[in-house]
């Protein structure tokens, strides 16, 4: 890239010094704590790969089990979700999705096996882009199947409002994290304490969105960036308010994240979307959890435009596989990825079973490829 | 994914700027973003849209960091998605 700003400046998450700190930080808290574990769940898939790539669980005291949640969109889409793009494919309308969401499995069908069928299935980076093919080729429909977070689906509220031509419709499979958040925070067997959240989600949501959470079921949040030294600074944070039982929310990112956060998106987003009951996969049905769009936006809604009925592939499952899969219990932080008999066995990136082992954010395959909570036990022993 | 990738605006009409990742020119939109942005300024893009502006104080870092996963071995997964991202802007051209 052509000139940058600041050139040469050392890289903050190398800075030793600032790392042996925040390390000795954290266990100077967990040890006033003085019990274990202090379980804390963070809600992003780029939280995970960071966490696992640059090895931060090995500098994390031991009594400190910090786990990833619903943080993987692709992974929490739910398998008639599924079935209803693969059903569009199979009728010959253009289905264009992001290419994590290719291979998640279906009841049986996955759309990368639509395509591979001869369905009209395409990879794509943005929603503008499908209008672009849409515009292009107004003698065929095209289905924007969408996922993602609050952060995706304002790109997809915002090109809604663009005038898009007649001939382009949205799938809505987002989905919206806080009532998920909230599921797992009142479920009794969850040993959760505290929430590390997204930063770049809270960037359009605000971190303000956070607080009613935190007074209602008394849990402490933490607003954090992805840089390693970012997660770091956030767990002192979110380990410093369980030690002072001070369930309030902190902005460990305030270069990116305000309180109120970015109004003109959100309102963007709640013109086009409204909240739903749905499933999570494998989770829970998350009350408010889906996003889908507006009876104003019926005329671009593919639901509604193409009356989808993929009830026909419910008998088609298989269900031998399926029913020794834990991904409902790995994100809603109840096991981790080494508890499946499944996982590195029958279970791996090429022959996923679970979503979670297909997105490059889901926990399974986060934990196949960096390794997850590492034994240092033997560490240094001769 | 959450991450977003970093980029330098070339040019911009009206809602939609051209920017720059690494070489690679693609079509962002400029909707969502709370900053007025202007040529020269380096955005974060999630998903083809500019999620924020990068403060020029952190632009040194933000990019560092970026390149070091650029430069990531082929099977590691923060530095796969940040490729895929820039390949399919490749793929996709200007659409």
């Amino acid at each position: 890239m052509p000139d940058r700003l600041g050139e040469a400046r050392e890289v903050k998450f190398r800075d030793p010094e600032l790392a042996g700190e925040l390390g000795r930080t954290l266990v100077s808290l967990v040890d006033d704590i003085d019990r274990a574990p202090i379980t804390l769940m963070h809600v992003c898939g780029s939280h995970e790969q960071a966490i696992a790539k640059y090895g931060l669980r090995a500098t994390f005291p031991k009594a400190l089990d910090v786990i990833m949640g619903p943080g993987c969109p692709v992974c929490v889409t739910d398998a008639p979700e599924v079935d209803e793009g693969v059903w569009l494919a199979r009728q010959g309308i253009n289905v264009a999705t992001f290419g994590d969401m290719l291979r998640v499995p279906g009841t049986r069908h996955s759309l990368a096996d639509a395509q591979s069928e001869g369905g009209k299935v395409h990879v794509v980076y943005s929603a503008a882009q499908v209008v672009s093919m849409a515009r292009k080729d107004p003698s065929q429909e095209y289905v924007f199947y969408a996922t993602g977070f609050e952060t995706t689906a304002v790109a997809t509220a915002a090109v809604l409002l663009s005038d898009p031509p007649p001939n382009f419709s949205v799938l809505s499979a987002h989905k919206y994290v806080p009532p998920a958040m909230e599921v797992v925070a009142q479920n009794p067997a969850s040993r959760v304490e505290g929430f590390l959240a997204a930063g770049h989600a809270a960037t359009i949501t605000g971190y303000g969105l956070f607080e009613p959470m935190a007074e209602k079921y008394g849990i402490p949040i933490v607003v954090a960036g992805f840089e390693p030294l970012d997660i770091l600074a956030g767990l002192v944070e979110l380990v410093r308010l369980v030690r002072d039982k001070s369930p309030r929310v902190f902005n460990a990112y305030p270069r990116c994240v305000s309180r109120e956060g970015n109004q003109p998106a959100l309102r963007m987003m709640w013109q086009v979307f409204q909240t739903s009951s749905g499933v999570w996969r494998g989770i829970a049905d998350i009350p408010d959890g889906n996003l889908r769009m507006r009876p104003e936006f019926e005329c671009f809604d593919a639901r509604k435009k193409f009356s989808i009925d993929a009830s026909v592939y419910a008998s088609e499952a298989d269900l031998a596989l399926v029913k020794d899969c834990i991904c409902g219990g790995i994100m809603s932080g109840l096991a981790s990825p080494p508890d499946c008999t499944l996982f590195r066995n029958r279970c791996d990136p090429q022959h996923p079973v679970g979503a979670c082992m297909v997105s490059s954010e889901g926990t399974c395959k986060i934990w196949y490829e960096y390794g997850g909570r590492p034994d240092l036990s033997e560490a240094g022993r001769t | 994914m959450c991450l977003g990738v970093p980029g330098r605006i070339l040019e911009i009409d009206d809602m939609t700027a051209t920017v720059d990742f690494w070489g690679v020119r693609r079509q962002i939109r400029l909707d969502i973003v709370d900053v007025p942005c202007r040529i020269g300024d380096y955005i974060l893009n999630h998903a083809g849209f500019a999620i924020r502006r990068i403060p020029d104080e952190t632009i040194g870092d933000t990019l560092s960091l970026y390149e070091e996963l650029l430069g990531s071995p082929e099977d590691d997964l923060m530095g796969a998605d940040v490729r895929g991202e820039l390949e399919a802007a490749r793929r996709n051209g200007d659409a």
